[in-house]
């Protein structure tokens, strides 16, 4: 079956993809919203866009991903407003959809666990390098689970899904405001059998041996809203990034701060503890430069009083550190000065790794932004979109 | 046979075909032959509990119908409706 995607294109600026000015490859940013997914092309200049669009239009569209191993394979995790979650494969670019012959679902739970069904899946994860076809997808509620095939087959990874304390991990309290899920899937480059992922109640969690066991690592990760701050598990980590050149370095941004782990140490450093006071260290989102380890961005947004979660002030801004969290500088030229109330999700923050390093993200308003000189100046691709779930690059074969 | 109405939403799965007539003898059933005909379509309106979801509703003639065991006889017809919840 073929998904009833329109397919037009759009200029918002002229095109230079097609004039051969460039050899380097041409980048692209596919961005889920909570109405359909688009696609925004551009020459390795990054200065003019153009868009492909809607695909899906009128889904909620939590994620799209292009397989880095073949660039051709893409993936979309979907839902409408009144039918069940699916994921949609293209094999083409996205000229054509087909909707997986099996999605992601739950099998029987033991006796007494919570009857879950998924409600959608959020989370896409290309697996590792050494397996071509791998997938991974996060949903909520909790639940992992893995394709062999590009994505046309998902299977439950019992190991987490039916962990003895899967009940405690996953889901404290299911009718948390998006629900409780998987919401982050990390794969160590060195070996594709270390794998981190976080659950929105449980903080994170690894396993070393393929997925067979898990393990919490929340040491020293604060959890305020919990009468124990520092439990094993129970935290809410919004975003976890390995860093790919130095894999035993990881940073988090967490419902409660942002946090630093060099492994083999399994204590996090809140690192947050050094943005300016004002502006704390609550966010979504958090951007590691892939060639300097000490690099790396954060969208700070209110956390105050009611977790309001817009830009502070209605003055959005990025922090740069480059010194691995000791310092922190606001990069906020070319976005608005006031009045701009939106924020970023934790999926629609990103790098493109090209050389300047280009960065971007989709706001909650519907607006995309990118800067191509590392966060020094900020410029706007698009605007009124609908509110943007997810970003993420991509470089077609 | 059946007549079973098919909402707007779920009709790329029908290739637009509002109207399909099946036999069944309860709306699990239905579903069921629904999806050997149109693979993908019944996990969009039934989850893998064999629970309705949410935004669904089945209307069996003018009767509303949440238990999937609800009796089919022929003639009847089914409207699957994509249920207006409020947004």
């Amino acid at each position: 079956m073929k998904s009833a995607v329109k397919r037009r294109t759009s200029a918002v600026a002229r095109s230079t993809r097609s004039n051969g000015a460039s050899a380097k490859p041409a980048v692209a940013l596919l961005v889920g919203t909570q109405k359909g997914a688009w696609m925004y092309h551009s020459d390795a200049s990054r200065t003019r866009w153009t868009v492909d669009g809607p695909h899906f239009l009128g889904h909620i569209i939590n994620h799209v991903v292009l397989d880095p191993r073949d660039r051709t394979t893409l993936l979309a995790a979907a839902k409408t407003g009144h039918l069940g979650p699916t994921i949609f494969r293209s094999t083409d670019a996205g000229r054509t959809w087909k909707e997986a012959a099996r999605p992601p679902v739950f099998g029987k739970f033991p006796e007494g666990w919570p009857a879950y069904s998924v409600d959608f899946s959020f989370h896409l994860a290309p697996g590792h390098p050494s397996e071509p076809g791998v997938w991974w997808a996060g949903t909520c509620p909790p639940g992992l689970f893995r394709s062999d095939d590009g994505g046309v087959t998902w299977v439950e990874v019992e190991g987490f899904n039916r962990h003895p304390m899967y009940p405690k991990w996953g889901a404290l309290s299911p009718n948390s405001p998006w629900g409780s899920m998987v919401q982050w899937i990390t794969i160590d480059p060195r070996e594709s059998r270390h794998i981190y992922i976080v659950t929105s109640e449980g903080g994170v969690f690894e396993t070393s041996d393929g997925c067979a066991n898990w393990r919490p690592l929340n040491k020293n990760v604060e959890a305020t809203f919990l009468p124990d701050p520092y439990p094993e598990f129970g935290q809410d980590t919004h975003c976890l990034q390995i860093h790919p050149q130095h894999p035993d370095r990881l940073y988090q941004q967490n419902h409660c701060g942002i946090y630093r782990l060099d492994r083999p140490s399994d204590e996090w450093v809140r690192i947050g503890r050094n943005m300016p006071k004002e502006i704390g260290d609550i966010g979504f989102g958090i951007v590691l430069h892939p060639r300097d380890p000490d690099t790396a961005w954060v969208f700070p947004m209110d956390g105050t009083e009611v977790w309001p979660r817009t830009a502070l002030e209605g003055k959005p801004a990025v922090y740069r550190t480059r010194d691995g969290g000791a310092n922190w500088e606001r990069q906020d030229r070319g976005l608005p000065r006031d009045n701009a109330w939106y924020t970023v999700l934790r999926q629609a923050f990103v790098h493109d790794g090209r050389d300047p390093l280009g960065i971007y993200f989709g706001t909650t308003s519907g607006e995309l932004w990118m800067s191509r000189n590392e966060g020094q100046s900020w410029t706007q691709i698009a605007a009124h979109l609908q509110r943007i779930l997810s970003v993420t690059p991509a470089t077609f074969a | 046979m059946i007549r079973v109405l098919i909402p707007s939403p779920l009709h790329s799965y029908t290739r637009g075909r509002a109207e399909i007539e099946l036999e069944a003898g309860n709306l699990d059933a239905l579903t069921h032959r629904l999806k050997a005909a149109f693979p993908g379509i019944r996990f969009r309106i039934i989850d893998e509990r064999d629970r309705i979801r949410r935004h669904i509703q089945f209307f069996v003639n003018s009767e509303m119908a949440r238990d999937l065991n609800h009796p089919l006889s022929p003639g009847d017809d089914v409207k699957i409706v994509c249920a207006l919840s409020g947004g």
